[in-house]
């Protein structure tokens, strides 16, 4: 473990020499968002204003389309996409690193996801503490914490002019390693770290209490509830697309000309298609059975077999969604209704 | 990266042989496949229950059962209904040309915890295809098992799959029965008239060291789960196959589960003492 100090004033010094050594990916301003993008040196590179990204990072390592590979079309040959870049992601918040220790699991179970785990062994995180927790934010309720080091390499603290940042990985070791001549060695920040992160956590206002959400909902798989809370759900896909823990995809063939390739895209278990049978029988024929479906998939079925919640309470399904369904809301009913 | 390494990356497979089974708008028609790479034929292990995704490149993939028994050969038979654009691709391969596949997905049916017992197989339609193996298996094996019991039947004579093996296995001397149904009167046709469910109670199969395996449309299963209780099934006796739409066929791409199962990893094939504990097995 080593434990730096990053001077706001040597800022962009440490953001070249990290470009430098790998892929860099960086929360970029899209219009009213944030989302990650790969650095390009003529962004505004500062977190200052930066409070979460609407997109979660996970699309680094799981990109919203990814080529499987490409063939001719005639041919039986095969071929793989070009070799993954080493990449480091600045800037992520610590639920989105715990959402991809979640998402993780899942591609390694049983068999191993190659494309997935290529992506996810060559990406080390810089998590940037929370200092101001936003309004729909309950990490605290599932085990996290503004400052959480899960799934993380690097913790970074804003501590006012400066960073304080500690490798939590050996891999982050390294990164700071890379970037050291814009690092000075710390010196008691830590604890001013700790102190913030503290802070940080009374500041979060939103809460669940998760004991027996998971018994509930196999026992109240027919209540009326369902149809109450998916009543004015539109089947957008939001709160799925932009969730840190969801992973589910589609593979499709994409051809040009005779150039084809298999790719894979972000599916939504919120659309009607996503299980749509070709016979026109549908298994989750309603809003109702997805919204089921959701909410079940987090707090029930990955509980089942990862001994875990597949959420992290960063409340983005919350504030996207058009119709402000609320999954706290959805949770306390179930825990009172069901 | 092979496709060892790779689960995503399909075999290739020559196609031998083809035939309909039915014709119409949704034609059924059956391919025998061997894989070209010498190495891939030779390791491909499956088991009676067990699917593959196969398809055509620049179409796409379909997960569909393997409906021969590995007792019949190195060779892989699928039974596919012309449906949507992958089944339409896959239904223009002759002779000589060549569709992906990967696999084999899923578990198996028990056939091993299954020996000394009396295996009774109620199929409706395609639904075939799958209990398909299981008979070819057990014919095979037949002195492992006390008895082999087929009902098969679709709404018309055009629907029946696998005829002439059906025809074939009332001669067969290692099926005890073999009863074959279909729901509307037609002129020539000697068997049953009627749905299957009914044609179950017809035949009247002792539950005693029985195992049935029923397969078809969800009505059909329905009516038949319901009959083979009235027969004084076990649940533990009874077991089927569930399909839903897949992807990826090994529990990454979300969208195959029932409740908390993923057809493609703890199925197909389930037991129905497991299977009622979740309501959306059966939606």
């Amino acid at each position: 473990m080593s434990e730096k100090v990053l001077q706001k004033a040597n800022w962009s010094s440490f953001v070249q020499a990290l470009a430098d050594a790998r892929e860099l990916w960086f929360p970029v301003k899209d219009g009213p968002i944030y989302k990650f993008a790969p650095y390009s040196g003529d962004v505004d590179a500062g977190l200052e204003e930066y409070a979460y990204s609407s997109v979660p990072p996970k699309a680094v390592v799981l990109p919203q389309t990814e080529t499987m590979f490409l063939y001719q079309v005639g041919d039986k040959e095969t071929s793989l996409p070009e070799e993954k870049k080493e990449k480091v992601v600045l800037g992520a918040r610590p639920c989105d690193a715990r959402a991809m220790d979640i998402v993780d699991r899942v591609f390694q179970w049983d068999e191993d996801d190659p494309y997935y785990l290529e992506n996810r062994n060559k990406t080390a995180v810089i998590g940037l503490a929370c200092n101001e927790p936003f309004v729909n934010c309950f990490c605290t309720s599932l085990d996290g914490s503004p400052g959480s080091t899960q799934g993380l390499d690097v913790l970074m603290v804003d501590l006012g002019d400066k960073y304080y940042l500690r490798s939590v990985t050996d891999k982050g070791s390294r990164i700071l390693g890379d970037a050291e001549s814009a690092l000075e060695d710390a010196s008691g920040e830590g604890s001013q770290a700790e102190e913030i992160i503290k802070e940080a956590e009374g500041k979060i206002k939103r809460s669940i209490d998760t004991e027996g959400i998971r018994e509930k909902l196999e026992e109240g798989w027919e209540a009326p509830l369902w149809d109450e809370v998916s009543r004015a759900c539109l089947g957008c896909g939001a709160c799925t697309f932009l969730c840190p823990t969801c992973h589910c995809f589609d593979i499709q063939d994409e051809v040009e000309g005779f150039d084809g390739r298999r790719c894979r895209m972000w599916d939504s278990c919120m659309f009607g298609e996503y299980t749509l049978h070709t016979s026109g029988h549908n298994p989750r024929p309603s809003r109702k059975e997805r919204t089921r479906n959701r909410i079940s998939h987090k707090y029930r079925y990955y509980v089942e077999k990862f001994d875990k919640i597949a959420c992290v309470g960063c409340g983005r399904c919350i504030t996207s969604c058009p119709v402000n369904i609320d999954i706290l809301d959805i949770l306390s009913r179930v825990k009172e209704e069901l | 990266m092979s496709n060892k390494e790779n689960p995503y990356i399909p075999h290739m497979a020559k196609v031998e042989d083809t035939w309909y089974e039915t014709h119409g708008e949704r034609a059924i028609k059956t391919f025998r496949v061997v894989f070209e790479d010498e190495e891939v034929k030779e390791s491909w292990e499956h088991l009676p229950g067990q699917c593959a995704m196969i398809g055509v490149l620049g179409v796409g993939e379909s997960m569909i059962s393997i409906s021969s028994s590995p007792t019949e050969g190195k060779f892989l038979r699928f039974s596919v209904m012309r449906m949507g654009k992958v089944t339409q691709a896959l239904h223009q391969l002759e002779p000589g040309d060549s569709m992906t596949v990967r696999g084999p997905y899923g578990n198996n049916f028990p056939l091993e915890e299954w020996k000394g017992k009396k295996i009774l197989t109620i199929g409706g339609g395609i639904g075939q295809a799958p209990l398909r193996p299981i008979v070819e298996y057990v014919r095979a094996n037949i002195n492992d098992y006390q008895d082999l019991t087929v009902i098969y039947g679709a709404r018309t004579t055009n629907d029946l799959c696998f005829k002439q093996e059906l025809e074939d296995l009332r001669e067969c001397q290692e099926v005890s029965s073999c009863h074959l149904s279909i729901d509307i009167e037609e002129e020539g046709w000697s068997h049953f008239v009627g749905f299957v469910p009914t044609l179950l109670m017809e035949v009247n199969p002792s539950p005693e060291n029985t195992i049935a395996i029923t397969c078809g449309p969800p009505i059909m299963i329905k009516f038949v789960l319901e009959n083979l209780k009235k027969l004084g099934f076990e649940d533990e006796q009874i077991y089927t196959t569930l399909e839903n739409r897949m992807k990826c066929g090994i529990g990454k791409c979300g969208r195959c589960n029932a409740g908390p199962l993923y057809v493609c990893k703890d199925g197909p094939v389930f037991n129905y003492a497991t299977l009622k504990q979740v309501p959306e097995a059966f939606a």
